[in-house]
C-alpha cells in the first residue's frame, strides 16, 4: 500500500471547477425558492464546497476506499466480532425496488409484504434459539441487550420482587455490566475458574435475595462452552433470578444447541454476526431479542403478529417496556438476515457452526508454540492464545505482534480481551474463510514468532508499511483533537 | 514514598504502612500491565469506603480497571494533579502518581495486607 498521506478533498479544490453543470432555474423559481425560506435561514455567501471535476471526486473516494481494510478485501480474524462474509444475495434482496420504496408511515394494509418478512424471520429465529417469542425492534446489538435487561427489570417490578442485582462473569463483554447499570441494576462480578469457565462456588456466593439475574455468553469470551450451564441455570432460577444470554457468540452453536434449552429466559442476538448482515460503524443494525413465555407481555412495541386470517399487523404487548426507536427496527438489515436464513436453511446453519468451530480449532492447533494456550487444545468458534512468556522474557507484547500483523497484510485479532488473560489474542476466523487463507495467516504468525528471536525491533517498530506508523494511543486519548471543515 | 514501607493487596493496590492519614495508589506492576493511563476517576472527598470496595477507576487504551480500597476508612484527599496528568501514575506509581489519601477506620485490617516482598513474590508466580 502506498503510505503517502492523501490530501483532503478541499485541498484538491480549484475555483470554478465543476463535476456537473445543472441547468439554471428561471429567475422566478429561484426567487420563489428563496422566499420559501425564512430570512434567518437563507445563505448569505456561497457554501464552501470543494470544487473538483467528477473524475477527481471519483479518484479521491476510490483511493480512500482502497485504504480501508474490509472483509471484502482481506482476512479479518477479530475475535468476538464474527467478521464473516456478507453474501451478495442479501444485498440484491434488500435493494429490490418493492422494499426500497417503502415508508414506515404507510398503513398496515399497504405493507403486508414487509410485515410478513418480519413475522417470518421472528418465526425462523424461534427454533434456533428455543424460546417462545422474538422481537425485531431493537436497532443494534447494544439496544438488544438494553431491551433484554429492561424486560428482566419490568418482570421483577411487575412481580414486586425488589430484586436489583445482576451477576456478570469477569470474562463478560464490557457491554454486559454497562447494560445492566443502564437498565437500573447493580452489578456483582462472578469469578472464572482456572479452566476459563464460570466458577460455581463464586456463583453460589453471589446469589442472594436481591439477585435479579445473570448475564452470560455461551460459548464464553474465552471461546469455551460453559459446560455447567444447566447447573448454573438451576442455581440462578432457584435463587429467583432470570438468565440473560448475550448472543455475540451464537455463531458457534446455531443449529447445534439452543439457549432456551440451556435455561435462558432472554436472548439477544446480533444479525450482523451470525446472520451475515454488514457490520456498521454504529448502524444501522439489528439486535433481535427472544424471550421465554413468562416474559412475552413485556416485549417492546410495536410487535408484528399474524392473525388467523393471514393478515399481519402491529401489536402493542400488554405490559410493554415501550418503544425503542421511532419506527419498527431496521428493515434493510432484517431483509438481509432473512435472505441469509432462507438461503442457508436449517442444515446450512448447522454447517456454519461446525465450520466456524473447525476453522478456529485448525488455527489453534497450528499456531507456533510461543502463542500459548491458556485453556487447552480445544475451543469453539474462537481461539485464545497469549504471549505472556514472550512478554516476560523478551519484552514483546501482544500489541507489538498485532502491529506487525498489519505490516504483513492482516487485520489484527482482538487483543487484551478477555481481561483475565494477560497479553492475549482472541482469534475468530469464521466459517467463510478457506484453508488457504488460514494458512497464509498462520505463515504470518510463524514469521512473527521467528522475528521475536531474530529481529525483535521489527515488532517494536511496526507497522512500517501503512499510511500511518505506530500511533501514540495515550496522547490520542488524552489530547482529543478532532477537526472538520464544511 | 519508599516501596519497602508500603503494604500491598492481592489486587495490586498499595497503602502506606503507618500514619493517621495514608496515601494509596496502584502498584508499579499494575500500571505496567495497564499501559499508559489516560484517565483516572477519583472518589469524592469525605466518601466512606469499605475494604475491597471499588473506589477509583483507572483507564488506559487497553482497559478500564477498578481500584479497590485497600482498607476501610474515609477518603480525605484525592490527587487532583491526575486530572491534567493521569500519566503521573505511570511515571511515579509510589510518588506523584498516588491516587487518594485515606484515613483508616480499623488499623487491624492493614495486618492482612502483603509486605512489598510478599507482593513481589505473588506477582512473580
Amino acid at each position: 500500500m502506498d503510505p503517502t498521506p492523501l490530501p483532503l478533498i478541499h485541498e484538491l479544490s480549484t475555483p470554478g471547477r465543476r463535476g456537473v453543470l445543472p441547468p439554471s432555474a428561471p429567475e422566478e423559481e429561484r426567487r420563489a425558492a428563496r422566499e420559501s425560506l425564512p430570512e434567518h435561514l437563507r445563505r448569505r455567501e456561497p457554501a464552501a464546497l470543494p470544487e473538483v471535476s467528477e473524475l477527481e471526486a471519483v479518484r479521491h473516494f476510490t483511493r480512500l476506499s482502497q485504504r480501508n481494510y474490509s472483509i471484502d478485501g482481506q482476512f479479518y480474524p477479530l475475535g468476538s466480532c464474527t467478521m464473516k462474509y456478507n453474501p451478495r444475495l442479501n444485498e440484491k434482496i434488500a435493494a429490490m425496488p418493492a422494499f426500497q420504496g417503502l415508508h414506515p408511515r404507510q398503513e398496515e394494509a399497504d405493507i403486508q409484504g414487509i410485515l410478513r418478512v418480519y413475522h417470518d424471520l421472528q418465526e425462523a429465529l424461534k427454533p434456533v434459539l428455543g424460546l417462545e417469542e422474538v422481537t425485531l425492534a431493537p436497532a443494534a446489538g447494544a439496544q438488544g441487550e438494553f431491551t433484554g435487561m429492561s424486560i428482566i427489570k419490568a418482570y421483577h417490578e411487575d412481580h414486586g420482587t425488589g430484586r436489583d442485582e445482576v451477576l456478570v462473569p469477569d470474562a463478560a463483554h464490557g457491554t454486559n455490566p454497562a447494560t445492566a447499570v443502564l437498565a437500573g441494576f447493580k452489578v456483582r462480578e462472578v469469578k472464572s475458574g482456572q479452566d476459563g469457565r464460570i466458577d460455581l462456588d463464586s456463583l453460589r456466593e453471589n446469589l442472594n435475595g436481591k439477585t435479579a439475574g445473570i448475564m452470560l455468553t455461551n460459548p464464553n469470551t474465552c471461546g469455551l462452552f460453559e459446560k455447567d450451564i444447566v447447573e448454573v441455570a438451576r442455581l440462578v432460577h432457584e435463587a429467583g433470578g432470570l438468565l440473560y444470554y448475550d448472543g455475540a457468540n451464537l455463531n458457534a452453536i446455531a443449529g447445534r444447541a439452543r439457549p432456551g434449552d440451556m435455561g435462558f429466559d432472554v436472548v439477544h442476538i446480533n444479525l450482523h454476526k451470525t446472520f451475515s448482515t454488514p457490520h456498521g460503524g454504529g448502524g444501522p443494525g439489528a439486535g433481535p431479542v427472544a424471550v421465554s413465555a413468562r416474559l412475552t407481555p413485556y416485549l417492546p412495541a410495536p410487535h408484528v403478529i399474524r392473525s388467523d386470517g393471514g393478515r399481519y399487523s402491529f401489536l402493542t404487548p400488554e405490559k410493554t417496556i415501550g418503544k425503542l426507536l421511532g419506527f419498527h427496527g431496521n428493515a434493510g438489515v432484517i431483509l438481509r438476515a432473512m435472505a441469509y436464513t432462507l438461503s442457508q436453511g436449517g442444515e446450512g446453519l448447522r454447517s456454519v457452526a461446525d465450520h466456524a468451530t473447525l476453522n478456529a480449532n485448525y488455527v489453534l492447533s497450528r499456531l507456533p508454540e510461543v502463542f500459548e494456550r491458556p485453556f487447552g487444545d480445544l475451543c469453539k468458534h474462537e481461539a485464545i492464545v497469549t504471549v505472556r512468556k514472550a512478554q516476560k522474557e523478551k519484552g514483546i507484547k501482544a500489541f507489538d505482534v498485532a502491529k506487525r500483523l498489519l505490516d504483513l497484510g492482516f487485520h489484527a485479532p482482538t487483543i487484551y480481551f478477555p481481561l483475565l488473560v494477560p497479553e492475549c489474542f482472541l482469534i475468530e476466523p469464521t466459517e467463510t474463510e478457506s484453508k488457504e487463507t488460514l494458512d497464509r495467516f498462520l505463515a504470518a504468525m510463524e514469521q512473527i514468532a521467528r522475528e521475536m528471536d531474530e529481529d525483535p525491533e521489527s515488532l517494536r517498530s511496526a507497522p512500517v508499511s501503512l499510511p500511518t506508523g505506530r500511533l501514540d494511543e495515550a496522547s490520542a486519548a488524552r489530547e482529543l483533537n478532532v477537526c472538520c471543515r464544511i | 514514598m519508599e516501596e519497602s514501607k508500603l503494604l500491598f493487596t492481592k489486587t495490586h493496590e498499595w497503602i502506606e504502612a503507618e500514619g493517621e492519614v495514608r496515601h494509596c495508589g496502584i502498584s508499579a506492576h499494575a500500571q505496567e500491565m495497564l499501559g499508559d493511563i489516560v484517565y483516572v476517576e477519583l472518589p469524592e472527598v469525605g466518601r466512606k469506603v469499605k475494604q475491597g470496595e471499588e473506589f477509583v477507576v483507572v483507564e488506559s487504551p487497553k482497559a478500564a480497571a477498578d481500584v479497590y480500597a485497600p482498607v476501610s476508612g474515609e477518603v480525605v484527599e484525592v490527587n487532583g494533579a491526575l486530572d491534567a496528568e493521569p500519566d503521573l501514575v505511570n511515571k511515579g506509581p509510589y510518588t506523584d502518581g498516588w491516587l487518594v489519601k485515606i484515613k483508616p477506620g480499623d488499623p487491624a485490617e492493614a495486618q492482612e495486607l502483603l509486605t512489598a516482598d510478599a507482593y513481589k513474590e505473588q506477582i512473580e508466580e
